[in-house]
């Protein structure tokens, strides 16, 4: 485990972080073959759907739907599950939510839970809250519990363990486990899990979900999963507590025909996922006795307020952006230091709760080439989103010499007289740093293209010199 | 063929790659076309309103506007900076644009669109790396690669994983200079592997970025824009 992995470490800016992932070639190996082969099979699986842009439109519209009343929304689903026998709380912020589901727990008089994947618990850090009310959280999910297991924050939203190829995970499952003889077969390290699994399933007696989607028709809540360790945990226990993000509700049961069809082709590349779970309430004599369903808001109605962050609040948690992206693909996810990596995690976490530790560096930490944007089921314009948060970050600090630079080159540029004597300028100043037409040293700002790359001098003439020259002679 | 185009040189193309504005005058004139170059002109904004100056970049976005109304097409060597005036002025200018975004077009575009022979002639094994903004944004589609067959002596070859951004990004360059060289590294192993002379683009800014990194590792494949190919004649 290195130390800029752990959970709760402290934020590092971007740059820096992805320095750090650049140099570990395991690492990156380890992603680029995961990212590789998630993003084939996705363009396989969408390219046989002949109305994909078409589904794409509609996951946006019944999305934006939802979050243009939301208020209404999410009344509507506590309703529905209120009248299905659930029980609803509502948290404005990680805190208040951990203490709910502390409460909940210790109510049922459990001192273990087994949990479902679930990114919101994961922005909220509600293993650590259990943890110190003396509650042992146990992950199932299998790529979570590797991570759980190497006291990792996840690297991925799909896969959190893409970053640990089969050799790395058979060391810490030999080491977890007490098996010194476990080879890295891939069905003997699942059997593995599900032996260890297995008996945490037997004993829970509350389990803790997120959500898919929330159908506030209906009251049904849906989680969609690849390995049926999700469905143990909805369906043994006597008490399942459910916390999502407000942003989940979706208005009508049929809405689902459209997210069920997007999401297993963006996610894992799947035409359907093995498992989709929905549940509506409680059952008598059927699953879980008692549901509570939690409502999570921590930074969503300030995203939402923004009328050009807001579309970020339609993601489904797809992870095709980052399967796609060429930085994620460079660094992988911890360097984003977020729950949320990749593209989606740049805009929605200096959204939801700014950032720790500098704030303002991952808006910048793309080249905004829009693969994202292309891939994204819901439609999402992550770059432009990027460039807004980028205005916010500049807005809000100071950008020390590049900010000089770039205000005064803002000048220059809407005065043409200036510009030309700059340019003129320019070529005058640089004779000393000039050998062969490029420059020999890289100062300020440009010291970081040096590393990689050269750079033509200023030529000794420039286009509108040119141009005029040439209009003398004619 | 359209009679007559302003010229967009754009602020990079004017200061330091000459011969791409130069090359996209003599495509532009040997086809019959007369080209303006409205002296007034400096820059788009682009990087301004990319790097978070929104300010700056709409101040930048009005005096384009200014400087380039009198013409029914304005035509740039620069897929990015095209794309920055055609999709992003109308959102943050309004009806200020006066329509002039739509006016703008890139190289390969107004080619592709008015069916243009252009006869050029250019020895040599050469790969297309379509850039970021011309491919998504514009949507420029096979328009570079067809003029790029149409050329004599020409060989185009297939370049592995072409659609992948090469890292460049503006500032990006060089806030991000790690992860960008990273990236570079895979585009610069794609073009190498790909057995080209040369590799080509409708962006300068790009070709930058991908001709330094080339230059740097001492290969043989130079960098080229997409004009000074279609220049270029027996």
């Amino acid at each position: 485990m290195s130390s800029d992995s752990g959970r709760g470490a402290v934020a590092v800016p971007f740059p820096k972080a992805a320095h750090v992932a650049l140099e570990n070639e395991q690492l990156r190996t380890n992603i680029r073959g995961a990212t590789s082969s998630i993003r084939a099979r996705r363009a396989e699986v969408v390219g046989e759907v002949p109305d994909w842009q078409e589904l794409r439109h509609a996951g946006r519209a019944l999305k934006d739907a939802a979050l243009h009343d939301l208020d209404g929304v999410l009344l509507w689903l506590e309703a529905s599950v209120t009248r299905a026998g659930g029980v609803v709380h509502w948290a404005r912020d990680g805190a208040e939510a951990n203490a709910i589901v502390v409460e909940l727990v210790q109510a049922a008089g459990a001192s273990e839970v087994v949990k479902v994947k679930s990114l919101a618990t994961d922005e909220i850090d509600l293993n650590a809250a259990l943890e110190g009310a003396g509650i042992a959280a146990i992950e199932t999910d299998l790529a979570e519990l590797i991570c759980q297991l190497a006291g990792e924050r996840p690297s991925h939203l799909l896969v959190p363990s893409v970053h640990k190829n089969r050799t790395e995970i058979r060391d810490l499952f030999r080491a977890s486990f007490g098996q010194p003889h476990l080879c890295d077969d891939p069905f003997e390290l699942a059997e593995a899990a599900r032996l260890h699994l297995r008996a945490a399933f037997l004993r829970a007696r509350v389990a803790i979900s997120g959500a898919n989607f929330a159908v506030a028709e209906t009251g049904t809540i849906c989680v969609v999963e690849s390995e049926g360790n999700g469905r143990m945990c909805t369906t043994l226990p006597e008490t399942l507590i459910t916390v999502m993000g407000i942003e989940k509700a979706i208005r009508e049961w049929r809405d689902l025909e459209v997210f069920l069809q997007l999401l297993p082709r963006s996610a894992t590349g799947e035409r359907m996922n093995p498992y989709t779970s929905l549940w509506t309430g409680v059952t008598p004599g059927d699953g879980p006795s008692t549901f509570h369903l939690v409502l999570l808001d921590n930074g969503r109605s300030r995203v939402l307020a923004d009328e050009k962050g807001r579309p970020a609040l339609r993601c489904i948690r797809c992870s095709a952006c980052l399967n796609i992206c060429p930085v994620y693909r460079q660094t992988g996810g911890h360097a984003y230091h977020t729950v949320y990596a990749g593209p989606i995690g740049a805009i929605l976490q200096p959204q939801l709760s700014g950032e720790a530790g500098q704030p303002g560096s991952l808006p910048f930490a793309s080249s905004l080439c829009g693969a994202c944007y292309e891939v994204c089921p819901v439609e999402i314009d992550i770059p432009s989103i990027l460039v807004h948060e980028r205005a916010n970050a500049v807005a809000a600090e100071r950008q020390g010499l590049e900010g000089v630079l770039l205000r005064r080159l803002g000048r220059l540029f809407l005065d043409r007289e200036r510009y030309e004597r700059a340019q003129r300028l320019g070529r005058a100043l640089q004779r000393p740093a000039v050998r062969d037409g490029r420059l020999r040293w890289f100062v300020g700002p440009l010291k970081g293209w040096g590393q990689s790359r050269t750079l033509p001098a200023l030529p000794e003439q420039t286009f509108r010199e040119w141009w005029e020259t040439r209009d003398r002679g004619a | 063929m359209v009679d007559r185009v302003a010229l967009f040189v754009t602020c990079l193309g004017d200061t330091l790659f000459p011969q791409v504005g130069q090359a996209t005058v003599a495509v532009l004139e040997r086809l019959g076309v007369t080209v303006d170059f409205p002296r007034d002109q400096t820059c788009c904004g682009q990087m301004h309103v990319n790097a978070g100056y929104a300010a700056e970049g709409l101040a930048l976005a009005r005096r384009f506007v200014e400087v380039f109304d009198g013409w029914d097409t304005i035509v740039t060597p620069s897929g990015s900076c095209a794309a920055h005036v055609r999709t992003h002025y109308p959102e943050f200018l309004g009806e200020d644009a006066c329509g002039v975004p739509e006016r703008v077009v890139e190289l390969s575009e107004l080619l592709a669109r008015e069916g243009a022979e252009v006869g050029a002639s250019w020895p040599g094994r050469v790969a297309y790396h379509p850039t970021c903004h011309s491919l998504r944004l514009l949507g420029v589609g096979d328009g570079p690669t067809r003029l790029l067959r149409s050329v004599d002596g020409l060989e185009l070859v297939d370049l592995p994983d072409a659609d992948v951004c090469c890292g460049f990004g503006g500032t990006f360059a060089v806030k991000n200079a790690d992860v960008s060289s990273a990236m570079l590294a895979d585009k610069i192993a794609a073009i190498e592997a790909s057995g080209a002379d040369s590799v080509c683009a409708c962006d300068s800014s790009c070709l930058m970025h991908i001709g330094g990194g080339l230059e740097k590792r001492g290969s043989r494949v130079r960098a080229v824009h997409l004009a000074e190919i279609l220049a270029r004649v027996e």
